[in-house]
């Protein structure tokens, strides 16, 4: 039994496409991230797994029951939004049991539910403030509350900390995560913010023009994105696509950049197809991060390329390298020193690096 | 040396800025005074007149001071002087006044709300067209309307009544009405309703619980703009009412154009004062919102 899931789900609002073929599926206990740039479709997904938004087609399931013509209240879920969207009139405590007096909840049940959640969160000193009177730390817990005294199936989260200053944010995403740990509820959760998601994510959907690119675990999204879209979305800096061919020779495989006749190896890389390799045009993708200044391991490819810009960050710097006049950004410690335009040494791990097709820019 | 000469030049600034700074405080207090006594003088002639007997307007001036408190033109402007026929007075019409004002102010800003909260947090398919259609109501002189009201009134029986006059400033009323909720309800989050439809709340309950209880400062303007215009309306009053169901401001016209006899001023100037006393009123009561709430609309959780 999947606790939520999405069947070839589409909505447009008047003739512009929101969402095409959604299909999703989330176990028990899982940390679902919903996660691409503005304008992908991603809260209009959460709104309509939430009954806020109608569908054009397909369905959604909660627990293998058709939801798509529920009322919002009878789904069993329950939202955190951006703005919080505290009732500004009420109190704490009407904030937090107005849900459960809407479902004629008994009045022991209500009191039991409201001291078990707010001593959890730490709000129980707060009960009787308005919502004007707490900081964006406090509001954004007290509408947690507000979602955990249901004792929902999921948790929708809409952007929560987007409103937060950086500082903050830090730590009430260490807050989530462990309540997440403690609770072990189901979670669907909306960013933009791609540390926000890499952090919490039990699996990652990246969406963008309403198509899910990717979804799967942090780990895969990060090393092996599925095309072209992730591995840019990904990573800060974003991962360098160099454009060239594919080379067989006797079996092994090789990487040429446009414009140049270096041969890179590319050696245990799992291909979807192994067939029609030779000349074919592709992306190479390798990370920053694992460009090294120094050989690392045995595998490491040395090429020697021209550092042409230097943008310092503290503990570390973010190096442009020319290669055959393609941009290569690297990142080091910012304690080693290079010179520009000076020809220089490095390391590139193949391991980690990823190939695309450049017509279809999927993975192979 | 240098220095010195340097600083007593300075000084020398330093004075100069002085006085035209002095000066130009001077010319705005008086310019201020000039446009203050303007505005006030006509209200000054106003009460000072009400105040004198007949005897001492037809001697003295227009300005001059009364000889003493007499509040006998305002008690003949309120209760009349006690002979039958002919004997025009304010009480019953003020009491008209206040029976179309309050019913009228209530169900037009409730109704306002209600479609202010429609039009910016139930979106529909064309609810950009009823909110423009709403507007023209805005602009439309009344004089175009005043026929097909009339007929309209007459079939549905009340004319020359309160309730008909209830019945035509409420509906006149909802455009304005409307326009002041639909922008004070932009301005607050959707993201409120759509929590209080997960918490389970419906189309009434999020707007009595959760909107009107946050629309304070609104409700004050409208209420505040609502009764000025029904209270010193006197094209509807005028054309839908006539004798005993007239309100107060078309009492006050028949007193002043109809009297047979003497003018007399300082009954006129009393009956004007206390037609125009209960907008007054509202404005010193509530003028502070009526600021606030039209320059600031934004509610923040």
């Amino acid at each position: 039994m999947k606790t939520l899931k999405i069947e070839e789900l589409s909505k447009n609002f008047g003739s512009t496409e929101v969402l095409r073929k959604i299909n999703l599926e989330i176990d028990e206990g899982n940390f679902l991230v919903l996660l691409g740039p503005s304008g992908c479709g991603k809260s209009t997904l959460l709104n309509i797994i939430a009954g806020l938004e109608t569908i054009n087609e397909g369905d959604v399931f909660i627990d293998d029951y058709n939801v798509s013509k529920v009322e919002p209240k009878d789904r069993n879920i329950a939202m955190v939004f951006q703005s919080y969207a505290l009732y500004p009139s009420m109190n704490v405590r009407e904030n937090m049991i107005f849900g459960l007096k809407q479902a004629k909840t008994s009045k022991e049940k209500i009191e039991e539910q409201l001291e078990k959640v707010s001593k959890f969160l730490q709000v129980d000193q707060l009960l009787e403030r308005k919502p004007s009177q707490l900081s964006g730390g406090q509001r954004q817990r007290v509408a947690i509350g507000r979602a955990l005294v249901r004792e929902p199936r999921i948790f929708l989260f809409d952007e929560p900390l987007s409103n937060l200053d950086a500082k903050l944010r830090v730590e009430m995403r260490r807050e989530i995560k462990k309540l997440h740990q403690q609770l072990k509820t189901t979670v669907v959760y909306v960013t933009h913010d791609q540390t926000e998601a890499m952090s919490l994510g039990t699996n990652i959907a990246i969406m963008n023009h309403g198509v899910i690119q990717q979804n799967d675990t942090p780990e895969n999204i990060y090393n092996k994105p599925s095309n072209t879209f992730v591995a840019d979305f990904i990573g800060s800096p974003s991962m360098n696509l160099i454009k060239g061919n594919l080379k067989e020779n006797s079996g092994d495989i090789f990487f040429t950049a446009n414009g140049s006749n270096l041969e890179v190896p590319i050696k245990d890389y799992e291909f979807k197809d192994k067939s029609n390799l030779n000349n074919k045009e592709v992306f190479f993708g390798i990370r920053p991060e694992h460009i090294f200044f120094k050989k690392f391991n045995e595998t490491d490819f040395e090429i020697t390329l021209r550092p042409d810009l230097s943008e310092y960050i503290g503990h570390e710097q973010i190096m442009t390298f020319d290669y055959a006049n393609q941009e290569v950004l690297a990142k080091f410690p910012s304690t080693i020193k290079i010179d520009l335009g000076k020809e220089t040494k490095l390391y590139f791990d193949l391991t980690q690096a990823s190939l695309f097709d450049a017509k279809t820019e999927e993975r192979i | 040396m240098q220095d010195n000469l340097k600083s007593s030049s300075y000084q020398q600034l330093e004075q100069k800025s002085k006085y035209t700074n002095m000066f130009l405080r001077w010319f705005l207090y008086f310019i201020l005074i000039v446009f203050a006594s303007y505005f006030i003088f006509p209200l000054y002639v106003m009460v000072v007149t009400s105040l004198k007997t007949m005897e001492e307007i037809r001697q003295g001036t227009l300005l001059s001071w009364p000889s003493g408190l007499n509040l006998e033109s305002w008690a003949v402007a309120w209760g009349g002087r006690g002979y039958g026929a002919g004997d025009t007075f304010l009480r019953p019409y003020f009491w008209n006044s206040i029976k179309m004002v309050v019913p009228a102010v209530f169900f037009s800003t409730f109704i306002g709300a209600m479609t202010g909260y429609v039009l910016t947090k139930w979106r529909f398919k064309g609810d950009q067209w009823v909110f423009l259609f709403l507007l023209f109501g805005c602009f439309i002189p009344f004089q175009a309307i005043l026929l097909p009201m009339a007929r309209t009134l007459g079939v549905l029986g009340i004319s020359n009544s309160v309730v008909g006059l209830v019945l035509v400033h409420t509906v006149y009323g909802i455009p304005f009405t409307t326009l002041f909720f639909r922008n004070y309800y932009v301005s607050v989050p959707t993201e409120l309703v759509k929590a209080a439809r997960i918490d389970g709340a419906g189309f009434f309950k999020i707007f009595f619980k959760i909107l009107l209880p946050i629309s304070a400062p609104i409700i004050v303007v409208t209420v505040i703009w609502q009764f000025t215009q029904i209270w010193n309306d006197f094209l509807f009053g005028s054309t839908f009412s006539f004798g005993e169901a007239a309100p107060i401001q078309v009492a006050l016209n028949n007193m002043v154009l109809s009297s047979t006899s003497v003018k007399e001023y300082n009954v006129d100037m009393a009956s004007a004062i206390i037609a125009g006393i209960p907008t007054l009123i509202v404005y010193v009561l509530a003028g502070k919102y009526f600021i606030r709430g039209l320059t600031s609309g934004a509610v923040k959780g």
